[in-house]
């Protein structure tokens, strides 16, 4: 017998290319975290000094309950609004349907921050309506700072997550499932507590698992609205911020916290899942039904309602951006002052924005490709331990994510600190794990035969995945990265540790104007992001040719 | 040009798990040589071996003289057929059939008049400019067939390519299949699990079964001398009797259980007294007054002819058989029988099978395992 020989092609030299990339910008990295949150900050040498000094004063331990507390409200606040949208909408006819989704989906793709941001100018202690109401009613607003405003800014941002996940396994339920169940004497709120709760359980728990990490992430929100709330990623930036030139140890120890925490929830939200998880497909999905009377009215009221809370951030955003201002008030009167002044102050800003998410995506789609290929066709157990490597940036917080980077390349011969290199790194490991679940997705529909015939009539393994496979894939991968591209524009929380002055993006600006009291410009910035964002949304639409997004 | 492929105890194994234990075969130049067997007798894998999609773990495959276990696949110049089609959907029916062209760096004037014949000989010329995507079943595999012969490749591969179609499809490809094959002159190495596919095309049938090949031989060899029970049994129906052999003055006998007994002229190193399997197969009895007796239990009436299911006493038959059948020729039948009625029938001794008792190989003179 001979013995089968190593064969040393492309796809060898990718999987080994793909195990150094991982090593040096995900392993070696998170083991300089541990490792610097495992030292003390004046010995140097291995102790749990941090972790005792976490848990020893209130002032510290209470941010990650505060941040528990808040990321479960959101969540669950999320779950109800979200699932309660998705039912409504598919079960019974609602007028406007298709601008009630792209609403929501502009909603959930416009950047974080800029919720916050606007429910200040609009809440806040000189806002709008605090104004309107105190002077006309002589009533006290409620507190939009801490608690509530984050939870109220980071529901209305996050539900909608839970509203395209709910709504698409509603569509994947065959009606005659539910009909069943009425033949069997069910019907109303029974049903849709016994047939069609547990159908959509499993992607409600992915859903839920999304909006629990990115709430618990969440650096720019509780940032900027939090005041004395603090929270864990708040905690940790001001803490590396303020450690800067010493030590970052303390910092990383409370950023190997986190991960901890994000990796447990993790484990067991897949072992739940994969207790419970089957497949579904409908030849024959759920008819709209048409309500009537008061509960139809009732119904649109709320909808329209929720639709008008989640897009009044974006609106104020734009009309206060074209607001004369004098200092960091506004004045009676338009301008478009606010737009010259970042134009000429912040110019690099914009043009980064652009660049560094523009190359970045490129990285992802073209490594993201050939990474799926590698993991889905030439399955082995390294492709398997790559596999499961891409998932760490899932569960890694973007400000952990900004320090972890920080501490790994601070130094010769890795150098990165500073550069724009290290930011666009940064939105490549964020983003890379969607693009390839989505290409692994698009792969497995893809015959191997396909593949086969080419390879059959004279085309290298190398030149079938360029001239075929990859051909049969972009369109899927590119709708995909258009998401993807969103998502880098409007990245704040790992950029704001990660920038400098010369390679400050536009998220970054619109944080220190903010920050700065500059509203006006501020505005104008968010306003640039807002559209960019609308503009990819709709060239998504014509790309991807449906109507469904999932991310 | 076309190839003779020699297949010189190959070995396939995955893991620890074999496959394919020690596998030889010759396939002659310009022939139609068809693998049939049931699913998992490894007759794919081994295709894939020949293809180069499948490493070989032992042994050669030679394309006439030259070993190509090393040579990748994309240089083998083989033509492969999908049991999928497998069509490139973003190519048009005309960039498909150009893809191997193409590679081949044939000159423009030349792959149009390669292609124009091509489309001609398996009739979709006017399909050329459309997307895949709207054609039906058989048109993609007329695209796949054109796309792999049009390359001249020495050998060509076909992985059950008919089997998504609906029936009146297959047969209607089937002609076509084996006329352009005939034009061409392709090397053609077929797999199939339809034995009535298999004895339509081809020139040779090896039937395998758990990687072994049980016998290879021209179709009216497979099915009219089968060299073991297994062939027998999978390739058409047969229904199996216990049996003895006698050696008698006159010549030699094969008797029943019931103690009827058939003079055979063409059995080969049998001995008196050995026992054996009798292998009749439903369309082998006639109705006689001397014969086996038997009941009949169930009747399928088939246009054609008359399918009676048969009841004998246990002790006559090979146990573990699912039905034992006669059919009737209505063409020259006199009485069409009723269930419950009692027949005699008679074996035809020129057609019927004789086997060893252990099933493994024919008991008739000049039966031959490999032709």
């Amino acid at each position: 017998m001979n013995k089968k020989k190593f064969q040393w092609d492309f796809w060898t030299g990718i999987t080994i290319l793909s195990v150094v990339v991982f090593t040096i910008f995900l392993i070696y990295p998170l083991f300089s975290l541990f490792m610097s949150g495992f030292q003390d900050a004046t010995t140097g040498k291995l102790s749990m000094e941090n972790f005792t000094r976490f848990f020893a004063r209130k002032y510290y331990y209470q941010s990650l309950i505060n941040s528990m507390w808040v990321t479960t409200c959101v969540t669950i606040l999320s779950i109800v609004i979200g699932t309660a949208l998705a039912y409504f909408m598919t079960a019974f006819k609602v007028k406007f349907k298709r601008s009630v989704e792209i609403l929501v989906i502009i909603s959930m793709l416009s950047p974080p921050f800029i919720g916050a941001y606007s429910w200040i100018l609009l809440g806040g202690r000189s806002g709008v309506l605090t104004k309107f109401f105190s002077e006309l009613f002589h009533m006290e607003w409620p507190a939009i700072y801490g608690f509530s405003g984050i939870l109220l800014v980071l529901t209305l941002k996050l539900y909608p997550f839970i509203y395209l996940y709910v709504s698409g396994a509603l569509k994947k339920i065959d009606s005659s499932l539910i009909e069943a169940a009425e033949s069997l004497g069910c019907s109303g709120a029974k049903k849709v507590a016994t047939v069609i709760m547990p159908l959509v359980m499993p992607t409600l728990m992915a859903g839920a698992l999304m909006v629990f990490m990115n709430a618990l992430a969440d650096f720019g929100t509780p940032m900027l609205i939090g005041e004395g709330f603090n929270v864990m990623p708040v905690m940790i930036y001001s803490e590396f911020i303020n450690e800067v030139g010493g030590q970052a140890n303390f910092a990383a120890a409370m950023a190997v916290l986190m991960v901890i925490l994000t990796t447990v929830i993790f484990l067991v939200q897949k072992y739940v899942i994969s207790k419970k998880s089957f497949t579904m497909s409908s030849l024959r999905p759920m008819r709209a039904k048409q309500l009537t009377g008061v509960k139809n009215i009732a119904m649109h009221a709320g909808i329209y309602f929720l639709v008008v809370l989640s897009i009044i951030p974006q609106i104020t955003v734009m009309y206060t951006s074209f607001l004369k201002t004098n200092g960091s008030m506004f004045v009676k009167g338009y301008s478009l002052e606010s737009y010259r002044t970042i134009f000429e102050n912040l110019g690099t800003a914009i043009t980064n924005t652009y660049v560094y998410s523009l190359i970045a995506i490129f990285v992802i789609v073209f490594f993201g490709m050939l990474v799926a290929y590698i993991t889905t066709r030439r399955k082995s157990w390294l492709t398997d331990m790559i596999d499961t490597l891409t998932m760490f940036p899932y569960i890694i917080p973007g400000s952990v994510l900004g320090i972890t980077l920080l501490l790994a390349f601070n130094d010769d011969p890795m150098l990165l600190s500073g550069t724009a290199a290290i930011i666009i790194i940064s939105l490549v490991i964020r983003r890379l794990p969607y693009t390839l679940r989505s290409s692994s997705a698009i792969l497995y529909q893809i015959s191997p035969s396909v593949e086969e015939a080419s390879i059959s009539l004279g085309a290298s393994p190398l030149k079938t995945f360029f001239k075929i496979t990859a051909v049969m894939m972009i369109p899927g991968v590119l709708s995909g990265a258009i998401l993807s591209w969103i998502t880098c524009i409007s990245e704040l929380s790992s950029s704001v540790i990660l920038y400098t002055g010369e390679t400050k993006t536009m998220s970054v600006a619109i944080y220190t104007e903010v920050i700065r009291v500059s509203y006006g410009t501020a505005a104008a910035l968010s306003t640039i992001l807002t559209i960019t964002t609308i503009a990819a949304l709709l060239l998504f639409f014509r790309v991807s040719g449906n109507k469904d997004i999932s991310l | 040009m076309s190839v003779a492929i020699h297949i010189e105890d190959v070995v396939k194994c995955y893991d620890k798990l074999t496959i394919i234990p020690d596998l030889s075969a010759n396939v002659k130049n310009g022939e139609f040589f068809t693998l049939l067997g049931p699913s998992g007798c490894g007759k794919t894998t081994l295709l894939r071996m020949i293809a180069g999609f499948n490493s070989i773990e032992g042994g050669f495959i030679k394309f006439d003289q030259e070993v190509i276990n090393d040579i990748p696949t994309h240089k083998r110049n083989i033509g492969m057929v999908f049991q999928s089609y497998a069509i490139f959907p973003h190519l048009t029916v005309r960039e498909n059939v150009e893809y191997g062209l193409k590679l081949r760096n044939v000159s423009k004037e030349e792959m149009k008049k390669k292609v124009d014949h091509i489309l001609k000989v398996v009739k979709i010329e006017e399909y050329q400019d459309r997307l895949p995507e709207r054609l039906s079943g058989g048109q993609q595999q007329r695209v796949a067939l054109a796309r792999a012969i049009v390359i001249h490749p020495s050998v060509l591969l076909m992985d059950e390519p008919l089997s998504n179609l609906d029936a009146k499809l297959r047969v209607e490809m089937r002609s076509a299949i084996r006329e352009v094959q005939n034009q061409v002159g392709i090397t053609t190495v077929y797999v199939t699990h339809d034995q009535e596919e298999a004895l339509a095309i081809s020139d040779r049938i090896a039937v395998m079964q758990s990687g072994v090949i049980q016998q290879i031989g021209k179709p009216e060899s497979i099915y009219t001398r089968p060299f073991n029970v297994f062939v027998s049994t999978f390739i058409g129906h047969s229904n199996l009797f216990v049996g003895k052999v006698k050696l008698a003055s006159d010549g030699n006998y094969v008797v029943f259980n019931d103690n009827y007994q058939i003079k055979m002229d063409n059995l080969a190193d049998v001995t008196d007294d050995q026992e054996v399997v009798i292998s009749v197969r439903p369309e082998e009895f006639s109705l006689q007054n001397d014969g086996v007796q038997c009941k009949i239990s169930s009747r399928v009436f088939l246009g054609k002819y008359v399918n009676y299911t048969l009841e004998f006493a246990k002790s006559m038959l090979v146990p573990g058989q699912p039905s034992i059948e006669f059919s009737q020729d209505l063409g020259h039948a006199e009485k069409i029988y009723e269930v419950g009625d009692t027949i005699t029938l008679r074996p035809n001794k020129a057609k019927i099978n004789i086997f060893t008792a252990d099933q493994s190989s024919s008991l008739i003179k000049d039966v031959k395992q490999y032709e």
